[in-house]
């Protein structure tokens, strides 16, 4: 393998592992709020028994965060050192305002919320909550500004020798492509967070436990998921798809599998691209919607790869089309099965439904896999560009790390995070085991 | 202006250093002040509710390094690839060691998490100075300011060193020195009784480590890198950081002895900082010395940004400072006090 491949999956890895966690807690954020909301507004201490519940499997996963967190913004200099050299005075800006702004105030706050319950009264606790919601969503936005800055590029100029200068900090926070992706990814989390939660619950309704807790996770789980399921596909996964067709086209010819330009495009639900006949096999399509969906018209010209030279095409278009292909049928499922949960929930009957409880309970990895396949589609397609349309990704490699440096440490991280998966999952899986009736004030 | 960010970038280092210092001390001592389970645990609960805010100082003093800075975080980030990398383990092992302790009452699962808590901040105590060294020393830094340096070669300082050699290594015994006073002053200070007399007496012995650590290495960073010289020489007010962290050290002597905590541990921050300062002022306005041609050294002017953005990011950086100064008051406000076994 060269080195480029290697410091690339090395990237891609760390990064995919990382993002684990905190599509959890910032959902969970949010629905720990809530939780803390009800229980202020009923006085009812059930609610706060949920929280409580809630906040320590939050501060697991909050640890594993932090831990596999560093290593992301110190890989910008290790093993991306010329994209860091070129790109840092203008991305450095958002990730050093992440670490002043958001990491100050989560990390001050959230042993609050753990272990200052009696000590803080309701009202300050409650508080609590919301600076660590408030930190973990801003920290999200900073994090979603810089990669908007490496997919569509605004606010700089190009220096004398070949560095990139901030020329607009506004332009840099409010880059038009920031909105949609924002959105997109905040409410993917809460998804995560709201399956996990209605999960949880289902599992203690099946097996006979923590009865009233169950019923309060399942119904927090399900409203809020089927709202965020709702928000994702439209407006954000719809704005978010026209951000790529206006500007990266390549990019969505590659991602719905069109290989030749043509008006009326179809929509390909199902198929395998065929790299070498420039096809898609065994296709399943709906006709014109592609050119629906896109321009608002079924007559519309969608182009295909055949209109771009194949060395701007994404370097890897399968990979990218399933990946884009799993979220968005990912994305239609949950939407089904919280829609039909939620109209169980109306009628009153969920809480006895077995089936629908097994659904939800199953239900737990697979928003984990959307959100994976969806940041996946969005890095992927910004192939072959570091920066797109600026810096192409083999000139933002460090080049005096040779590849056997790089496998070294690849390797390293591998083994820790394989050990550090399954500490994670043994300690969450005692918090469930204990239950929420275990958590006591602290 | 790009001076402003280079003594600014300098204290969020001075600041980690002490806040996150006391932790990493806290760990290198562990075993020495604590020898029953429910002491380590009184030990681990001086630091528990404020490490992870410590070591954000870190992550922001990198950020902002990374945008005021960015020619100079990207070539000694690179440059140091593997011992930076090793750095990244350590401080997953020691942030897990933390957290996860507590979680399975076991008389196996305790012992392994106390050990990898010792070890990581030990062993991270001695990297950080080594890396402090290192930059002290010089780079072989070529015409694009890139380097790329091997674990060792010689163990001599010369044209073609390796990060350890024998003054990097000196340099990160001095800093596991350091840190092992500062943190055991900590522990004096948050706790009682039986800790808190071995917390004190290790502070008495390891103080005399640190004098002569501190010594050597002070006669040696002379020696290698002339910048120093010249630079007191040219502005000899500077000699006040130095005397600063003389004084400083008695006074922490002094305190130890009279059992006035809280003044030995203030005393052992204003140590860090005045010998971190003096280090800082001897470069400046270097970043990262060439140990060739000095002419191919980063500089204060060739890796910063732009000027827009450093004039904008002070406009986010102050407030965003003293918000950050007004949570770290209020999370100490709250852990006021010993801690007690429960």
């Amino acid at each position: 393998m060269d080195a480029l491949t290697i410091h690339r999956l090395h990237f891609a890895f760390t990064v995919t592992f990382h993002y684990l966690f905190p599509q959890l807690t910032m959902g969970l954020a949010l629905l720990i709020l809530i939780l803390k909301t009800m229980a202020l507004r009923t006085g009812n201490p059930h609610y706060a028994s949920a929280a409580r519940f809630w906040a320590k499997i939050f501060a697991i996963n909050f640890a594993m965060g932090v831990v596999t967190g560093i290593p992301m913004e110190f890989q910008f200099g290790t093993n991306w050192s010329r994209f860091s050299k070129a790109a840092g005075g203008v991305i450095g800006q958002t990730l050093a305002m992440e670490g002043v702004f958001s990491f100050f105030l989560e990390s001050s706050f959230l042993g609050a919320l753990l272990f200052g319950e009696k000590r803080l009264g309701p009202k300050a606790h409650w508080f609590t909550a919301l600076l660590v919601f408030l930190g973990s969503w801003m920290s999200g936005f900073l994090i979603v500004a810089t990669d908007a800055w490496m997919q569509h590029p605004a606010g700089y100029a190009v220096g004398a020798h070949g560095e990139m200068l901030l020329t607009s900090f506004w332009g840099l926070l409010l880059n038009p492509w920031v909105g949609w992706q924002y959105v997109h990814t905040m409410t993917g989390s809460v998804v995560t967070a709201s399956v996990v939660m209605a999960a949880v619950g289902a599992f203690y309704l099946l097996t006979g436990r923590h009865q009233e807790h169950g019923r309060t996770f399942v119904r927090l789980g399900v409203i809020a998921g089927i709202a965020a399921t709702i928000v994702m596909l439209f407006p954000s996964g719809d704005g978010q798809g026209r951000n790529i067709a206006w500007n990266q086209p390549v990019t969505l010819a590659a991602m719905e599998g069109l290989f030749s330009t043509q008006q009326g495009a179809p929509l390909a639900i199902l198929g395998q691209p065929d790299m070498d006949r420039r096809q898609l096999d065994n296709p399943l399509v709906i006709p014109r919607a592609l050119s629906f969906l896109t321009y608002q018209s079924w007559k519309a010209e969608v182009k295909g790869l055949d209109s771009f030279p194949p060395q701007n095409w994404p370097d890897s278009v399968p990979l990218l089309y399933y990946s884009y292909h799993i979220m968005v049928g990912l994305g239609t499922i949950f939407i089904a099965l919280l829609a039909l949960a939620a109209f169980s929930l109306w009628r009153g009957s969920l809480y006895h439904s077995r089936p629908l409880l097994w659904l939800l309970m199953m239900l737990l990895p697979f928003p984990y896999i959307a959100n994976t396949a969806g940041w996946i589609t969005a890095e992927l397609g910004r192939q072959p560009w570091l920066i797109y349309g600026v810096m192409r990704t083999p000139a933002g490699v460090s080049a005096q790390v040779s590849s056997g440096n790089a496998l070294f440490t690849l390797i390293g991280f591998l083994g820790i995070y394989t050990i550090l998966a399954i500490l994670f999952l043994f300690l969450v899986y005692r918090e469930i085991e204990e239950g929420p009736e275990h958590a006591a004030e602290v | 202006m790009e001076t402003i960010w280079f003594w600014l970038v300098a204290c969020m280092l001075v600041t980690y250093v002490i806040f996150d210092g006391f932790d990493f001390g806290a760990g290198i001592v562990h075993f020495l002040v604590a020898r029953t389970d429910a002491e380590r645990r009184v030990v681990l609960g001086t630091i528990g509710p404020v490490w992870d805010g410590n070591e954000v100082w870190l992550l922001a003093a990198g950020g902002t390094l990374y945008f005021a800075f960015p020619a100079l975080y990207a070539s000694s980030f690179s440059g140091f690839y593997l011992p930076l990398t090793m750095v990244l383990w350590l401080l997953i092992l020691r942030g897990a060691s933390i957290e996860f302790r507590n979680h399975v009452e076991s008389p196996v699962w305790h012992p392994l998490w106390d050990a990898g808590f010792a070890v990581a901040s030990a062993l991270l105590a001695i990297f950080f100075g080594a890396a402090l060294g290192n930059v002290v020393r010089g780079v072989p830094l070529d015409a694009s300011g890139e380097f790329f340096l091997p674990l060792w070669t010689d163990w001599t300082p010369g044209k073609s060193p390796g990060i350890l050699d024998w003054y990097t290594v000196l340099a990160g015994l001095a800093a596991l020195a350091a840190l092992a006073l500062h943190g055991a002053l900590w522990v004096a200070l948050k706790t009682s009784g039986e800790i808190e007399a071995r917390a004190r007496r290790a502070a008495g012995i390891v103080w005399w480590g640190v004098l002569a650590f501190v010594t050597l290495l002070t006669l040696a960073s002379f020696t290698i890198q002339p910048r120093l010289q010249a630079s007191f020489a040219a502005r000899p007010w500077g000699w006040l950081f130095p005397l600063l962290a003389v004084a400083a050290l008695l006074a922490v002597w002094g305190m130890n002895r009279r059992s006035r905590e809280r003044g030995a541990f203030l005393a052992s921050s204003l140590f860090l900082a005045a010998m971190l300062v003096s280090a800082a002022f001897g470069l400046y306005p270097c970043v990262l010395p060439s140990n060739g041609d000095p002419a191919l050294s980063l500089t204060i002017a060739n890796a910063s940004a732009a000027q827009y953005g450093l004039r904008i990011g002070l406009v986010w950086f102050i407030p965003g400072m003293l918000l950050a100064a007004l949570y770290f008051r209020y999370a100490y406000r709250s852990f006021a006090g010993k801690v007690h076994v429960e």
